[in-house]
């Protein structure tokens, strides 16, 4: 009878075991290629923009750089101007747009945040709805070229994505966990509405304000969308879109020069091309790292409040 | 009404600076927001460029009409759908997957590391995505027609195949995305007591068993709200994935035209703008019906899960 027992209590362990084996095999060796597919394009691209550009043509991309040369970089930076511009557009209208974003945007949370204030469901709402019906993109782009004159104009850039309803909620749960009596003790104290804020909200959710703030930053950066629709003078041109409009030339070039046979000089070649893309890519390669856990972090906070 | 606005000055004096503090925000979301919801006129109108939104004459339904006569309406719509299905199902279910594993494994440094790498994708911009998609299956140099012929097989022309892009947007689509929302699953997994599956763990279930019975009701309400939150987008195409991926090739139109390139591309090209406006109200009305259809009956069901 105990010896049964015993025996069963055995047999289920093992059981269990096998199972959480096979559990572990299956599961380990799935994220592991997940991962490993993620990584790819990226190890390919960097070791592409160090390869020589004639061992590309004739083995292809590979995970150590072919034949390992600076050449691409040397070309893209024989003319700095038109990269450095672009790249101060894009550090201007990320560091100009999320600072102010984010003063605006920490202001209408803490507002939406204060049980007091009665009209707070109906301001609420009146930021949610933007994200169940919208104008769509065809009279959103003839209201602001007609009636709001962005065209080429960088305001076009940074205002329009300002506001996103999805930061605003992440950042009203983060001021909502500050607790109510502080604000409270600063009125008692004399403060004004706006003098709390300053001193006393803005300090106390800076794990917020990085978090929102970083949110807003790799939106601004990675934005093309808006530079295609509204920017016409190159010098205007942020990071992403310098890349995308280099590349569709260069693919438009190559595509006719296929079709009719004829021959295109002086067409970017891909190490080139693999070079600007490692440039754009370059900031945001080098600070994961450190803003990743942030960015866990809005997300969590976004999952959880729902 | 009269109390009403008596009430309302009344808040007013009482919380005058909290009024102005939200301007700013209220502002922005009203001209950007807000205002262009007029220009949704322009698909009951005949647009010319130089009477303006509000100026030019009206046509009824003409717009309409020419959308579903010509047949694009339906193949524009078709297309968004059945991409925005896979999709969803697609990248939701590997993140679901990831997040279980990744809550499940007990070596901390592979489990930071590969975590690193999923999510790493989703920042990056679609112009990069584009470019990696033009490098691997560009007929000339592309890592995929180098790989065939090492091994003795003829290159193949993807971008003269229409057939495979559904499966090629499906990948890039959850090679992005997967990241991103595992770590929501992960934040609705780890919000549950260890002691729940230690306990399990004690009366003999095995680690199937524990995801089956404890993981899976705990993310319950995320897959919900992430469902939700998907199907009031379903006729929302992601342009700037469509737009990158694809680009100008006119060939693979038929089977990658969602909605929003169509209207991206009429818009620049000058085609027909009243038509182009009647596709995204059509587009802007019935996401709003369907998301108000399917919450209202979330919140009939299941009250707890509803989105408002």
């Amino acid at each position: 009878m105990i010896a049964s027992k015993k025996n069963a209590v055995v047999s289920n362990r093992i059981r269990d075991d096998s199972s959480t084996k096979v559990f572990n095999a299956v599961g380990y060796t799935l994220v592991g290629l997940v991962a490993l597919v993620c990584l790819l394009p990226f190890i390919f691209m960097i070791s592409g923009s160090f390869s020589d550009e004639r061992m590309i043509r004739l083995n292809g991309y590979s995970i150590l750089p072919r034949g390992f040369t600076l050449e691409a970089y040397s070309t893209v930076f024989k003319f700095p101007q038109k990269i450095l511009r672009a790249y101060g557009v894009s550090i201007g209208i990320t560091i100009v747009g999320t600072i102010i974003g984010l003063f605006v945007l920490t202001m209408a949370a803490y507002v939406i945040s204060r049980q007091d204030f009665k009209y707070r469901n109906k301001f609420s709402f009146f930021f949610y709805f933007t994200t169940l019906f919208n104008g769509g993109m065809v009279s959103t782009y003839i209201f602001y070229i007609q009636y709001l004159h962005l065209k080429d104009n960088l305001l076009a850039l940074i205002l329009p994505g300002m506001l996103s309803v999805f930061n605003l909620l992440i950042m009203r749960s983060f001021v909502a966990g500050i607790p109510v009596a502080l604000i409270e003790s600063a009125k008692l104290d004399g403060a004004g509405e706006f003098t709390t804020f300053i001193r006393i909200i803005l300090p106390l959710c800076k794990s917020g304000l990085a978090t929102i703030g970083l949110f807003m930053a790799l939106h601004y950066w990675n934005d093309w969308y808006n530079a295609m629709l509204y920017i016409n003078s190159e010098a205007k041109y942020p990071l992403q879109y310098m890349l995308y409009d280099m590349l569709n030339q260069a693919q438009a070039l190559a595509r006719i020069a296929a079709q009719s046979g004829v021959q295109v000089d002086n067409l970017p070649t891909n190490t080139i091309k693999l070079a600007m893309a490692v440039v754009v890519t370059g900031p945001i390669i080098l600070l994961y790292p450190f803003v990743q856990k942030y960015f866990v972090k809005g997300i969590t906070v976004g999952a959880v409040k729902g | 009404m009269k109390e009403h606005l008596r009430n309302a000055g009344k808040e007013w004096s009482r919380n005058r600076t909290l009024f102005l503090m939200i301007l700013p925000a209220v502002l922005i979301v009203l001209i950007f927001s807000y205002l262009p919801m007029s220009g949704l006129i322009l698909a009951f109108k005949d647009y010319r460029y130089n009477m303006g939104i509000f100026g030019s004459p009206w046509n009824g339904l003409q717009n309409f009409k020419f959308l579903f006569a010509s047949g694009t309406g339906w193949l524009i719509t078709k297309n968004t759908i059945l991409y925005n299905l896979v999709n969803l199902i697609t990248s939701q279910g590997l993140a679901i997957l990831i997040a279980i594993v990744l809550s499940e494994i007990k070596i901390i440094p592979f489990k930071k590391a590969t975590q690193s790498m999923i999510f790493f994708p989703y920042f990056i911009s679609w112009v990069i995505v584009g470019t990696f998609v033009y490098n691997i299956f560009n007929y000339e140099t592309g890592l995929l027609n180098s790989l065939l012929t090492q091994f003795g097989v003829d290159a193949v022309n993807v971008y003269a195949m229409p057939g495979v892009w559904p499966l090629i947007i499906c990948i890039f689509n959850a090679w992005k995305w997967c990241g991103y929302n595992s770590v929501v699953y992960i934040a609705a997994i780890t919000g549950v007591d260890t002691e729940c599956h230690e306990a399990a763990k004690i009366d003999g279930a095995n680690i199937f068993q524990r995801i089956q019975h404890i993981t899976l009701p705990a993310i319950r309400p995320t897959i919900i709200t992430m469902l939700l939150l998907n199907v009031g987008r379903i006729l929302r195409g992601d342009f700037e994935m469509f737009y990158q991926i694809v680009g100008n090739n006119g060939q693979l139109y038929n089977a990658t035209d969602v909605i929003d390139t169509y209207v991206f591309r009429s818009l620049t090209t000058s085609g027909n703008m009243g038509m182009t406006a009647a596709a995204t109200l059509y587009q802007s009305v019935l996401c709003f019906v369907i998301i108000m259809v399917v919450n209202t009956i979330v919140r009939k069901v299941d009250s707890d899960n509803a989105l408002f």
